[in-house]
């Protein structure tokens, strides 16, 4: 069978702004992909894979050209078209999935209008029989209620559905091509499981061609037929899914595979935590919180319920949960930005105030927040030595030169050049510039660092860089951490003991090595299970079980009366979970889980 | 990219080129600035006198005038160079007041916010629904129409205008993650208000004063068309308009050398507001480029 999409020696160039050289992105890139088949590009950030496979349409991004090569699909010459052929093609035979489906969406039409839109301007049918295709994916999407959800505005519906009615608006005109640039990056482990195997169904069911862009290793693993390794515009590898996952013949794509994190063990053994601690630096103990107030001054929407949490000095604690449910509000509420509604906060058994304005400069030193998105932590006019200052002025009093000296210190901390002091934000990597916002903490000489997603933004390998150098730190500086993450594997390589937060309540607590081994909650256990790994034929084992099929049914939502998970839940007792909040059944070592069922039946 | 330390190169930042269109706005502003300033000695003639009982025709032997004279025989030359310091001075002013005005309050807005905000706002809200001009018109025939008061009254009207710029920008600003940084580490709300806002809202705001002082210059002038505006002896560009309205009657008649006296004006307003609309757009190209690193074109 001839390929249906054969890229040969692709060469693309791109500037920075019109008055800079053009410098070369892609390198003489060549492939081929077949109906049926799924060819995953991987890679780091800047390796080039979004502009190979936006190439396939004959679309270059703005400041790049084409300057070498050709790209042929079905045996037409993409690059040779003219922009009305173009059209002809683009949204019809050729279809792209962005990784917001959010930004991809127009907010004020509704759903269905826009996902029918493609099929009646390129006239693949009647308006009819696109509706009638429409609601025929939104099944084989597994949507919940296709008919009604397809009447609905963007905002009406989660994240993760709106990720497959993109992917339903993509396949609508039936094209022969799909082009999937990161669709599940920006996702929930949880939800991620369910998006992937929707495209996997339906791609296999219509017989259609995919190139599927992703950094993500452990997601290639169960989508991919044949994985074709990037970097710097050039091919490193390319093979069959199986030899590159077991067998790969080059060292950059061993590389890329050690940075994955295995998935948590889900044995006994673990990490051994380190020293029971008696000694807690921060106790947070019945909190509420939220955002709105409501005239009789009781909270609008209230994020969390009743939530305590023991935070031994020197230790790393995770919290983990699914977007949505409260973690970030945890450390908001911990740092004095956010006063909790009721419930107290202790530095080292000492009250803090609620809110920040009320807190002396000592106590706001001690606890430091370190933010997701490193492109927006830093005022983009100020030098990096600037915002590293200020800490050591307004918490320290340190004088201009010695100020200038601790800042080469703590660039040095986070292994980066002195010069860097004289830089702006807006010329640093990614990981760089989260290098300087840990530096920013760290200047305040802080006893506890609360970390809200500080990988999510970031690659694969430069996540795990930067994990690797909390532990140093940690090591060397015997600074408390706070990390909050939805990445569960992430969490278990760093943390000594794990919070599970679900809808604003603590699920579960312990030591990392008892969370993650049985007796589980059941969020922690659907948490776990659903962490691909990076063998194929995983999805479609993990989709066979209750549990996923449960929590793919509902999404968490916030002030559910009785148990909130008891929706998504295996195990709930009808009568009980939904109406009713779960007891907390104490375990050994400060471990703790909040359900109705006895520890007992809480096995697997 | 792999993230050790110094692998990527650093964005150079290019400020964008002013180009010859930008050149030339910065020479017909400069142009006008000069004239403003040393008017008393580029006029040929003093602004009221009458020196020829011969209305829009060219002069005489003694009294020659380039641009002719106008209805009651004065120099239209001397009378545009003493009305670019009314119309520039005045709408220059006004445009003053309505930053200091509009940028306080909408800071104060947007950084307290609730109550005080929804309060200050629906309040504003008021002023905004009229259109400019008529709230003018409401304005000067309340309070009458000397210079210090037109200038009172354009400050007013366009510091509604811009107050809901500079509301919106510090509410932008006040929710970025450094601004978060800071106030978790207990900075004060002024260090936040000159440290983190202030700077990073000065180019929209510079940008927005361009446009605004255009848009003065633009309300003075129909103010004065309009004959509510600047009131003898003292005229800008607008009255000499309407001042002259009747020789653009005569063009038939004598040709398009008679209506000097109402045109130069109106192109001369048209030079001030053309050219600082170009240098608009450019500074709003640079700031642009400040935000992403990358001009966006």
């Amino acid at each position: 069978m001839t390929a249906l999409l054969r890229i040969n020696d692709l060469r693309i160039e791109g500037r920075r702004n019109r008055r800079s050289p053009y410098t070369p992105i892609v390198k003489g890139v060549s492939l081929e992909v077949k109906r049926g088949e799924v060819l995953a590009l991987i890679g780091e950030s800047g390796a080039g894979k979004s502009t190979i496979a936006v190439a396939s349409m004959g679309y270059a991004k703005p400041g790049c050209r084409f300057c070498g090569g050709e790209v042929l699909f079905d045996g037409l010459s993409v690059l040779d078209m003219t922009l009305e052929e173009k059209r002809a093609v683009r949204g019809a035979r050729i279809s792209y999935v962005a990784q917001s489906a959010a930004a991809s969406f127009n907010a004020s039409l509704r759903l269905d209008d826009q996902i029918t839109e493609v099929s009646l301007v390129h006239g693949v049918g009647t308006k009819a029989e696109a509706v009638e295709r429409m609601i025929d994916l939104a099944h084989r999407m597994q949507l919940p209620n296709p008919e009604e959800i397809v009447r609905k505005y963007p905002h009406q519906v989660s994240g993760g559905q709106l990720q497959r009615l993109m992917a339903v608006m993509a396949m609508n005109a039936r094209p022969d091509l799909l082009v999937l640039d990161e669709p599940t990056t920006a996702l929930d482990v949880t939800t991620q499981l369910e998006v992937l195997a929707a495209f996997k169904d339906t791609i296999r069911d219509s017989g259609a061609a995919a190139i599927y862009v992703t950094h993500d290793l452990a997601v290639v693993a169960q989508i991919a037929d044949r994985i074709m390794v990037l970097l710097d515009g050039e091919i490193v590898e390319e093979g069959a899914t199986e030899q590159i996952l077991h067998e790969p013949r080059e060292d950059y794509t061993r590389k890329l595979m050690a940075a994955v994190r295995p998935p948590p063990k889900r044995s006994g053994e673990g990490s051994v935590s380190r020293d029971a601690h008696s000694d807690n630096v921060i106790e947070v103990t019945n909190i509420d919180a939220g955002y709105g107030r409501r005239r009789d001054g009781s909270i609008a929407v209230k994020v969390l319920h009743d939530v305590s949490i023991e935070i031994p000095r020197g230790s790393a604690i995770g919290v983990i949960g699914e977007s949505g449910c409260g973690k970030s509000t945890l450390a908001r509420v911990i740092s004095g930005l956010l006063p909790a509604a009721s419930g107290d906060t202790l530095l080292d058994g000492q009250p803090l105030a609620g809110d920040v304005k009320d807190r002396d400069r000592d106590q706001l030193r001690r606890v430091q927040i370190v933010m997701q998105m490193p492109d927006v932590a830093f005022n983009p006019l100020k030098t990096i030595g600037q915002a590293l200052e200020r800490p050591l002025e307004f918490y320290l009093g340190m004088r201009p030169d010695q100020r200038r000296q601790r800042v080469a210190e703590l660039l040095n901390m986070v292994e980066l050049p002195a010069e860097f002091a004289s830089r702006r934000p807006m010329a640093l990597s990614g990981g760089q510039k989260q290098r300087v916002n840990l530096a920013r903490a760290l200047a305040a000489e802080p006893e506890v660092i609360l970390c809200d997603e500080v990988t999510s933004a970031l690659d694969t390998v430069v996540g795990a860089q930067i994990i690797d150098l909390l532990k140093r730190l940690q090591d060397d500086l015997g600074v408390t951490f706070v990390f909050i993450s939805h990445d569960l594997s992430t969490v278990a390589s760093f943390a000594d003991r794990v919070v599970v937060l679900y809808a604003g309540r603590v699920a579960e607590q312990g030591p990392t090595a008892q969370v993650l081994s049985p007796p589980y909650h059941p969020y922690t256990s659907l948490l776990l299970h659903s962490v691909p790994e990076m063998r194929p034929g995983w999805l479609e084992e993990i989709r066979e079980t209750e549990t996923a099929q449960l929590a793919a049914a509902s999404v968490v939502e916030i002030g559910a009366t009785g148990c909130p998970f008891h929706k998504r839940c295996p195990l709930a007792i009808k009568g009980v979970c939904d109406t009713q909040p779960p007891p907390v059944r104490p375990l050994p070592n400060g471990h703790q889980i909040a359900c109705h069922r006895e520890i007992a039946e809480l096995g697997h | 990219m792999t993230d050790t330390p110094l692998a990527e190169p650093e964005p150079r930042f290019h400020r964008p080129e002013l180009g010859f269109l930008g050149w030339m706005s910065v020479a017909i502003l400069l142009f006008w600035v000069v004239v403003v300033i040393f008017a008393p000695w580029l006029a040929p003639y003093p602004e009221s006198t009458i020196l020829t009982n011969q209305s829009f025709g060219p002069g005489d032997a003694e009294n020659p005038m380039v641009f002719g004279s106008d209805y009651l025989g004065r120099d239209v030359l001397s009378r545009l160079i003493f009305g670019a310091r009314i119309t520039l001075g005045l709408a220059f002013t006004a445009t003053m007041i309505a930053f200091v005005l509009g940028v306080t309050l909408g800071f104060v807005a947007g950084i307290i916010g609730g109550r005080t905000d929804d309060f200050m706002s629906r309040i504003n809200d008021a002023f905004v629904s009229f259109p400019s001009i008529m709230l003018a018109l409401i304005l000067v025939s309340a309070f009458g129409s000397s210079l210090v008061l037109l200038m009172l009254t354009i400050g007013f009207i366009e510091a509604t205008r811009v107050y809901r710029i500079a509301r919106s920008l510090a509410q932008n600003i006040m929710v970025m993650d450094f601004v978060e940084v800071s106030r978790a580490r207990g900075e004060s709300i002024w260090w936040i208000l000159r440290n983190e806002v202030m700077p990073n809202a000065f180019i929209p705001l510079s940008t927005d004063f361009g446009l605004r002082f255009t848009f003065a210059i633009l309300l003075l002038s129909s103010l004065s068309f309009l004959g509510l505006g600047v009131q003898p002896p003292f005229s800008d560009w607008g009255s000499m308009v309407k001042e002259n309205q009747a020789a653009l009657n005569y063009i038939l008649f004598y040709g398009i050398k008679v209506a000097g006296a109402p045109l130069l004006p109106a192109v001369c307003i048209f030079s001030v507001t053309l050219a600082n609309n170009l240098l608009v757009d450019w500074n709003l190209s640079r700031s642009q480029q400040d935000i992403s690193g990358e001009l966006i074109s």
